[in-house]
């Protein structure tokens, strides 16, 4: 990277540690930081949509979608969101593979499972076999932000469903006796009211959410801790840097950046829970407005 | 049930204790094959998750304690552990103890003349329960202490009325409430513990000889079928058992716990909804 750092095998002390810390493969390291944060930023919204759609699907007058809705709720709560992480993304693969071979390759006569293989014909591939390299990566990452999605899709559709039976009944009863349709109700008042309940639960899910993020590993996504194992393992006298085993120092660096992001949130709430708690018949609200002259 | 069943059982029951068959299969899986196979491994999810809830439970009152200390050096440790643990990932714990006991000497520690073997803690049987025990511990610590902050004024004052002190009056008075309250909580703690088990053969720790748990097995016949339809869900069917004996037992103690109150048999909300 640097001139300086040509020959490091001339280094020393500080000057080799520089160097080391500015190779190729560290910068990727550091770049896989963004790729949590990356799927970090994508997958709070997207799950708080699915868990938003979920719990108003719990709510519904509609038996069927009252019945998914609660189904999609309850999937997470007894099975560990490890066998979701590992279920979801090939489930979702094979189940796109299968529906492009169906449309893609309809003279194709043999079986789509044989024995135990899943064959599908060579166009129905995603992404295809001809695809670059970095195609592969990003579906990778498609199908991971998809499993973090659905799984904590249904976390947040608990808290929000609660949430939603939490705001007092007497306000959606006024509501309707000014003549506000059901829909208008819960556009009006339910769905701004929720917030302030369904605060303390999301916040624990973003919490979640950060400390879930270590099982991209699992999904084959190059992440940090991805990283740390192949950066920090012993590399022998063949490599420009030789050092012993130091995956316990990379760790130690992970461990760090989590506890950081978990200071960092926990303030970051406690401002929003002040600023949503404002005016509300809560005890937080209550609180505040006798704190204010 | 045919014969052939039941002689996979007796060859794959124990597959993830090293009792049976060597080898695993290889093709011509059956369902068979996939219930026992990941029922044996379940045995290792409740192997980890009573150890570390049993001990867990213990060292997480003796830090709740510590935490609402009112001297510093009992609070300041107490906190910052609750902290770490539960503010990192328990995957990353996972590796990081791993690295920590690898990096213990090979032959053992010498101690006044005497070897202590190391070797054993990098297994999974004991390097993961002792994570996962810090762990549960760190979090069941959280729960606790809010329940002690909880505990009615008027227990105290009235404790206080009757003569009792110290150690009596923690015994007889703040302890079962502060159980009573946190129970329900600690209900869904421990059930979040038996589903972060299933973190520990994918995390730092190897499967030696192939003997993992049951996500290891489930994993392994995703891999091997290209199928990962029947096996998850097998898992998920064993996991959601587990769950509801795990219910059914802290259920039990809860009904106890709450016998002295009218209409004691509040039930207990199970929201299990929280993984590390």
């Amino acid at each position: 990277m640097f001139a300086s750092c040509a020959d490091p095998s001339s280094l020393h002390g500080l000057n080799w540690m520089l160097c080391y810390l500015g190779t190729g493969k560290h910068l990727l390291f550091y770049t896989s930081f963004g790729t949590v944060l990356l799927l970090l930023a994508i997958t709070a919204p997207l799950s708080l949509l699915f868990g938003f759609g979920g719990a108003l699907a719990a709510r519904s007058s509609f038996t069927p979608l009252r019945w998914f809705g609660v189904g999609y709720t309850s999937m997470v709560r007894g099975v560990p969101d490890i066998v979701f992480f590992l279920f979801v993304p090939i489930a979702m693969d094979q189940g796109l593979e299968y529906m492009r071979h169906i449309t893609l390759c309809s003279d194709w006569t043999e079986p789509v499972r044989q024995g135990n293989s899943f064959l599908v014909c060579p166009q129905a591939k995603l992404p295809p076999n001809t695809a670059p390299q970095i195609y592969h990566k990003i579906y990778g990452f498609l199908l991971a932000v998809m499993a973090f999605a659905l799984v904590f899709g249904a976390f947040a559709a608990n808290v929000l469903f609660g949430a939603m039976k939490a705001v007092p009944h007497a306000q959606l009863e006024t509501a309707q006796a000014y003549g506000m349709s059901q829909r208008q109700v819960t556009r009006r008042i339910l769905i701004p009211q929720m917030w302030t309940y369904a605060l303390p639960g999301l916040s624990n899910l973003w919490m979640i959410l950060i400390k879930a993020t270590p099982l991209l590993f699992l999904l084959g996504v190059e992440d940090i801790v991805y990283w740390a194992r192949e950066l920090g393992a012993t590399k022998s006298q063949i490599y420009a840097y030789p050092h012993p085993d130091w995956r316990l120092w990379y760790f130690l660096v992970l461990l760090a950046f989590y506890l950081l992001m978990t200071k960092i949130s926990e303030a970051v709430f406690a401002r929003i829970s002040a600023r949503l708690s404002r005016g509300q018949a809560t005890l937080g609200g209550e609180t505040q407005r006798k704190a204010t002259p | 049930m045919s014969d052939h069943c039941l002689q996979i059982i007796q060859d794959y029951g124990l597959r993830s204790l090293g009792i049976g068959e060597r080898a695993l299969p290889r093709t011509d899986f059956t369902l068979c094959h996939e219930f026992t196979l990941i029922g044996s491994g379940m045995l290792w999810n409740i192997y980890f998750g009573t150890i570390a809830l049993a001990f867990g439970f213990v060292f997480s009152v003796i830090l709740a304690l510590g935490k609402s200390s009112c001297r510093a050096w009992l609070r300041k440790p107490s906190e910052w552990f609750v902290f770490v643990f539960r503010g990192s990932p328990l995957f990353i714990q996972f590796f990081l103890v791993y690295e920590l006991l690898t990096m213990l000497p090979r032959q053992g520690i010498d101690l006044l003349g005497l070897t202590v073997e190391t070797s054993w803690l990098t297994r999974a049987w004991a390097g993961a329960t002792i994570v996962l025990f810090l762990n549960t511990s760190a979090y069941a610590a959280e729960i606790f202490y809010g329940a002690l902050q909880a505990v009615p004024k008027g227990d105290e004052e009235a404790a206080d009325a009757y003569g009792f002190t110290g150690w009596k009056k923690f015994r007889r008075i703040t302890w079962p409430t502060m159980m009573r309250l946190a129970w329900p909580s600690y209900t869904n703690e421990a059930i979040f513990l038996f589903h972060s088990t299933a973190l520990v053969f994918f995390s730092g720790f190897p499967a030696l000889r192939q003997q993992g748990d049951a996500l290891y097995y489930a994993n392994y016949l995703a891999d091997k079928t290209f199928n990962p339809f029947v096996p998850y869900p097998i898992a998920a069917f064993y996991f959601i058992c587990l769950t509801l004996i795990v219910i059914t037992i802290f259920g039990a103690i809860n009904r106890r716990l709450n016998r002295h109150l009218p209409g004691a048999t509040k039930k207990l909300r199970i929201k299990p909804q929280i993984i590390r």
